[in-house]
């Protein structure tokens, strides 16, 4: 007879598994995504020589790590400013008004995996073109970028640990409730001891009432998620617009669910298998 | 055959519940093993099945030594033994038939085979006509009979009765000890473990007197004498 009470907390241990295994599935597609974005933008001073700056951005193609390397003249960083701020009448007039192109030449480098972008700014600091470079703009992308790996680090390291703290205590109140089962049909095992009932046979119930614990916990905990992902999704794709939480759900519905199914058949197993060992004597 | 061979038992240094313990029982035997409470008969019964292991000394049964018998193989050797207590310890939500036919299902037999057997055995113990009724709706004559029949239907070459008449009335005392008087009959060996003067003395089989967990007397044809 399966317990209320430890159905629910095994529920929960296993709400707050799976809340994690989506947790990684968003912060993983949001730090690609910021990752995606980002690269480096060499600006350069106003008495930059533009081939001083094509050379350099041929000797930049040549790196292994680089992509590629996109050339914006003063000229067309003005004329692409002007386009992106054609309807702020404000910023036009003030544009009018300058009589020197307050924009500075920039190369934007795209490298073919963000974890290069540490060796490029390297390179570009070791050449000595302090003459013609006003600014690289790496390190700030790379405190923002930093900063969110680590916020997801240590929220993913609070949800294993309270994964951890709420298997525990799933697998001591199914523990306990299989030691009532165990204790509730005493009678029942000591008969079958009796008349030579294979040790499976007398054990198997207690292990597979375990499983069964982990089951239903699995299938009830998912089906508690579902609700809730479709409810969140449309917030979640303001700030991660690559990332549809319902579609992901979706497809990736059967994994998931084994995910829930396994971890708490494995919960309850281990739960069976401490009962049986302490206080089922055969 | 069963031998025991120096057997001792304690479960700490100042609870001594067997000391040294020796006796044969061949084939075809009923032996009473009489004395008081906390003589030691329930010991003996504890690891001849296999459900505690002596702290000394060797137990054989046919070919099985019992004290070095590994727990995967207790479930074999137990099919061996069939087992009565005072208490009968059957299951109250089955009936008759089913608290037989439990022994056979839990060794996976053919639903067949049990529908055939069970009701010979029940015949044997003279319950036949009581197949559907529960131990709730049963005499404790009847009930020791039903737990008897569970003990025979696997065809044990012993049969371990450990006060079975301690919660009966004389009638149905007797009527119990004529139900194993003919089990041995047919060839098994009966141990019947009692504290009853007068069952000991009316069966005039043999006697093994043990007191504070010795063996006092061994005597083939014996009497209850404290």
């Amino acid at each position: 007879m399966l317990t209320v009470s430890t159905l629910t907390i095994m529920i929960l241990a296993l709400f707050v598994f799976e809340g994690m295994v989506i947790f990684n599935a968003l912060a993983t597609t949001a730090v690609s995504s910021l990752e995606e974005k980002i690269d480096i933008s060499v600006y350069f001073k106003t008495n930059a020589s533009e081939d001083g700056i094509l050379n350099l951005k041929r000797s930049i193609e040549g790196l292994s790590e680089v992509e590629n390397v996109e050339y914006v003249s003063k000229e067309q960083a003005l004329a692409n400013f002007k386009e992106k701020h054609q309807n702020d009448s404000v910023i036009v007039q003030t544009l009018n008004e300058l009589d020197d192109n307050p924009l500075l030449p920039v190369l934007n480098i795209k490298a073919k995996d963000p974890r290069n972008y540490g060796t490029i700014a390297d390179y570009l600091e070791k050449a000595n073109l302090g003459e013609i470079i006003e600014k690289i703009n790496y390190a700030q992308n790379k405190l923002v970028i930093d900063r969110l790996t680590s916020i997801v680090d240590a929220s993913e390291k609070i949800g294993v640990a309270l994964t951890i703290f709420l298997a525990l205590a799933a697998i001591l109140v199914t523990f306990n409730a299989i030691r009532l089962a165990i204790y509730s049909n005493s009678d029942q095992i000591s008969i079958m001891r009796l008349v030579g009932s294979p040790n499976n046979f007398i054990r198997g119930p207690y292990v597979i009432e375990g499983i069964m614990y982990g089951c239903i916990a699995g299938i009830a905990s998912f089906l508690i998620w579902w609700p809730v992902i479709n409810a969140v999704s449309p917030y979640i794709a303001r700030f991660v617009s690559e990332m549809d939480l319902s579609l992901y759900l979706k497809g990736n519905f059967w994994s998931i669910l084994a995910y829930q199914v396994v971890f708490g058949s494995f919960l309850g197993t281990i739960s069976s298998i401490v009962a049986i060992r302490r206080y089922l004597k055969i | 055959m069963i031998i025991f061979q120096n057997v001792s038992k304690s479960y700490s240094h100042s609870a001594v519940a067997l000391e040294k313990i020796n006796f044969k029982i061949q084939a075809g035997e009923f032996v009473s093993i009489v004395g008081l409470s906390g003589a030691g008969k329930s010991t003996i019964i504890k690891l001849l099945i296999g459900e505690e292991k002596p702290t000394k000394g060797q137990i054989f049964f046919g070919s099985y030594e019992v004290n070095k018998l590994k727990s995967s193989l207790l479930p074999e050797f137990r099919r061996h033994i069939g087992v009565v207590f005072q208490d009968f310890r059957l299951l109250d939500r089955k009936t008759v038939f089913e608290n037989v036919a439990f022994a056979l299902e839990v060794e996976g037999r053919a639903q067949k085979e049990i529908n055939e057997l069970v009701p010979q055995v029940l015949d044997l113990v003279g319950l036949k006509d009581k197949v559907n009724n529960f131990p709730a709706e049963l005499s404790g004559g009847e009930k020791q009979r039903v737990a008897i029949a569970r003990a025979m239907i696997n065809r044990p070459e012993v049969l371990i009765a450990d006060e079975p008449t301690g919660n009966l009335d004389p009638f149905n005392t007797w009527e119990v000890v004529k139900l194993l008087v003919k089990i041995n009959e047919l060839g098994s060996i009966v141990i019947l473990a009692t504290h009853s003067k007068e069952i000991v003395n009316t069966l005039g089989r043999r006697v093994i007197t043990l007191d504070q967990g010795k063996v006092i007397r061994d005597e083939e044809t014996g009497r209850f004498m404290m």
